[in-house]
């Protein structure tokens, strides 16, 4: 307790009984910058995987498309069969057959505006919106097999699980990267904190003669680290958060990046982000300081 | 006050070895002998910063060897010890260095500055309080270190060589100083071969010379 006490409350004089070496307060400080800029971007495309996965998976779970591929005579007899069959199914809310301008606009990227469809055998798609309770998939496709043996039933599960487990590993990735970020701060600060105690020796020999315990000469030093640590990361935050800020929003579709934008309450790991930092490099540095000053007799 | 029982210590090779003294409230000793025959090891082990290897040590009746860490810390505040390089933060002022005892135990800052001004004046460095430990000159260096010896009041004072680096004149000045504060009622132990200082004291007050020779100390004859 005394410990964090001299860590937290203003104290010139602990300050400076550990001269500043401006090299480590750059390193230290700089670091932690870079560090929590790559944690709150790392963050970001975290929760924008997350966000995706999610989306993906619901806005597409209810959904189906019945594909009619007769040959033409015979297509728009099996289509209505199809509409018949789905009216008298259990389970779906809605379904919709597709105008011939919308599967028009479907094929218009690969074949352009002026394909003559109507002249081509497209086949007929019925879009389909399942209700809370979902209607049974093996026994809607034994019904379209015996009644409209040219329809087919896509409930998007083929494509749609790759992208949601694809974002996940995004998702998974970006909590990985922060995990090695933060071991690479630990690692920095254990070694940065290693390196002050070892070149300020006569500094720890000065203040046990006067009597300084152990626990005083590491809040001299920890609490130096921990305030650069804390501030270096306040800068390295706040620089992503306007990064990102500038980024487009998920709105906009069409552009790279889009949608990385930090949402409603993710924007408080701004704040998480430096005092984890104050705390990690804290619990760190103290830990490595009175495991050096307890060798050092 | 501070008691050896067989103390004997070793870097290896045996240094000292049955040591039994008692220095006792108020006393006034010379700690002589040759160089390299372990009267700053004597000193390192009253202050707790070595442990005999064998033996008893007690200082204000604590066995050295069973101190933690922390309680050391505590014990030196109790001891002033003035080194003959002085060790001093370079990067404070005189003032700031004279006061680290007293931040180190965090005691009440507002007493203590009234404390410092009167212990500048008494050692003469009022002027010098705001030079850094490298601006200072030996004496100053001396007094300086004295003077952070002191700020916490201890019963005791160890000084390591404290003329060794100073010119006749300012030995004689800190000299006076530390019988002084014998008269006070302060232990005083200082460790110097400077004989014409213990014959300079001796004038003024009962001084005891212990000598180190053959390992083991010895109460030193009247013919200093």
């Amino acid at each position: 307790m005394a410990s964090i006490k001299n860590i937290l409350l203003p104290d010139r004089y602990v300050n400076q009984v550990v001269p500043t070496n401006v090299f480590t307060t750059l390193l230290t400080f700089f670091t932690s910058a870079a560090m929590a800029f790559l944690i709150v971007f790392s963050l970001a495309m975290s929760f924008a995987a997350n966000r995706l996965a999610q989306s993906w998976s619901d806005s597409l779970a209810n959904s189906a498309t019945l594909r009619v591929s007769a040959p033409l005579a015979d297509l728009e007899r099996q289509t209505e069969a199809a509409l018949n069959v789905l009216s008298n199914t259990n389970g779906i809310e809605s379904f919709r057959l597709l105008k011939v301008e919308e599967q028009q606009a479907l094929i218009e990227p690969w074949f352009g505006p002026k394909v003559p469809i109507t002249n081509l055998p497209m086949p007929r798609l019925i879009s389909i919106e399942e209700d809370e309770n979902g209607y049974d998939r093996v026994g809607l496709r034994l019904r379209l097999a015996a009644e409209v043996p040219s329809a087919v039933l896509d409930d998007h599960t083929r494509w749609r699980e790759p992208l949601v487990k694809a974002a996940y590993r995004i998702w998974f990735l970006g909590w990985l990267s922060i995990g090695l970020v933060i071991f690479i701060v630990i690692s920095m600060m254990g070694l940065v904190t290693r390196a002050a105690l070892s070149s300020n020796k006569k500094v720890i020999e000065v203040l046990r003669l006067v009597g300084a315990t152990d626990q005083y000469i590491a809040a001299a030093f920890v609490r130096k680290f921990a305030f650069r640590a804390f501030f270096g990361s306040l800068l390295g935050a706040f620089g992503a958060s306007m990064t990102l800020f500038l980024l487009p929003s998920e709105a906009d579709q069409t552009v790279i990046l889009a949608g990385l934008r930090l949402e409603g309450f993710e924007w408080s790991w701004l704040i998480v982000v430096p005092l984890s930092f104050f705390i990690f490099t804290f619990l760190t540095a103290r830990i490595a300081s009175l495991s050096i000053l307890r060798s050092l007799t | 006050m501070i008691e050896m029982e067989s103390v004997a210590y070793s870097y290896g090779e045996e240094l000292l070895s049955e040591l039994n003294i008692s220095i006792s409230q108020g006393a006034f000793y010379f700690l002589t002998g040759p160089s390299g025959s372990g009267k700053t090891t004597f000193l390192k082990m009253c202050y707790g910063s070595l442990i005999p290897t064998s033996g008893i040590l007690s200082v204000f009746g604590k066995n050295s060897s069973r101190l933690s860490r922390d309680e050391i810390a505590y014990l030196r505040r109790k001891i002033g010890v003035v080194h003959q390089d002085c060790q001093f933060l370079d990067h404070l002022n005189v003032a700031d260095n004279i006061a680290l005892p007293i931040r180190v135990s965090a005691r009440n800052s507002l007493s203590d500055s009234v404390n410092l001004k009167e212990l500048l004046n008494w050692v003469g460095l009022s002027h010098r309080s705001k030079a850094l430990p490298p601006e200072l000159s030996g004496g100053e260096r001396q007094r300086a270190a004295l003077a952070r010896a002191i700020i916490m009041s201890p019963d005791v004072i160890l000084a390591d060589e404290p003329t060794g680096n100073i010119d006749w004149e300012m030995s004689q000045r800190l000299l006076r100083l530390l019988i002084e504060l014998n008269h006070m009622g302060k232990t005083i132990v200082i460790a110097t071969h400077d004989l014409n200082l213990i014959r300079f004291t001796k004038t003024s007050v009962q001084a005891r010379v212990l000598r180190i020779s053959n390992k083991t100390i010895q109460l030193a004859g009247s013919d200093l």
